[in-house]
């Protein structure tokens, strides 16, 4: 599990059967700082979510079993809004919040 | 398995049902001695760990919806205990009882 930025939203109205209505975000892994780790990828989105907000996702076949359907071909999935990541007494993460 | 430090706290209002109640922590993954090794994770904690604990995690499906309960459940990375000591090559790498604090991290 990973903390992310959610940068973007992904629309695909062809998709595999079992993924109607599953949401598609854009979503930048974060590092303990904060910052950007690594490349941003698309992740199905099990809570609600939307551009600029932090959550923490789920990758693996595990991203499938957050799904409605868990026989899905879905290797990641967002499994939680964060409204507060600490690391070591300072936030880290709040630079995009409005 | 891995070895990481906890380095701080995740407050999620809004999640799947399995990880309501569940505390979330900060993970930085070590290597053996200490060095800080792979990406910033998030993970369950089950055994009442907290931040400047050196803890051992699990970062496999099977094994954390076990530990769980879930037998379809969405997790993956747990912190699964609390390290007291680790020995490297004959040497003690890290000895709880004489730990610091976690540094910031150096490198960018």
């Amino acid at each position: 599990m990973y903390l992310a930025r959610v940068i973007g939203r992904v629309v695909a109205t062809e998709r595999y059967p079992g993924l109607d209505g599953v949401a598609l975000q854009w979503v930048q892994p974060l590092d303990e700082d904060g910052r950007a780790m690594g490349d941003a990828l698309v992740a199905c989105a099990a809570v609600n979510s939307g551009p600029g907000d932090l959550v923490h996702f789920i990758d693996g076949r595990e991203g499938a079993l957050a799904c409605p359907q868990t026989f899905v071909p879905v290797d990641a999935a967002i499994i939680g809004f964060v409204s507060q990541a600490v690391r070591l007494g300072e936030r880290i993460g709040d630079a995009e919040e409005g | 398995m891995f070895l990481a430090d906890v380095v701080g706290t995740v407050v999620s209002p809004v999640q799947i049902p399995l990880l309501a109640g569940k505390t979330l922590l900060l993970l930085r993954p070590l290597a053996p001695d200490g060095r800080p090794a792979g990406k910033t994770r998030i993970g369950i904690d089950v055994i009442g760990a907290g931040v400047g604990d050196r803890v051992i995690c699990i970062d496999e499906g099977n094994s954390a919806r076990q530990i769980l309960g879930e037998p379809k459940g969405a997790a993956k990375t747990v912190v699964v205990g609390v390290v007291d000591y680790v020995e490297l090559e004959g040497e003690l790498a890290y000895d709880a009882e004489r730990r610091a604090p976690p540094a910031p991290r150096s490198s960018p």
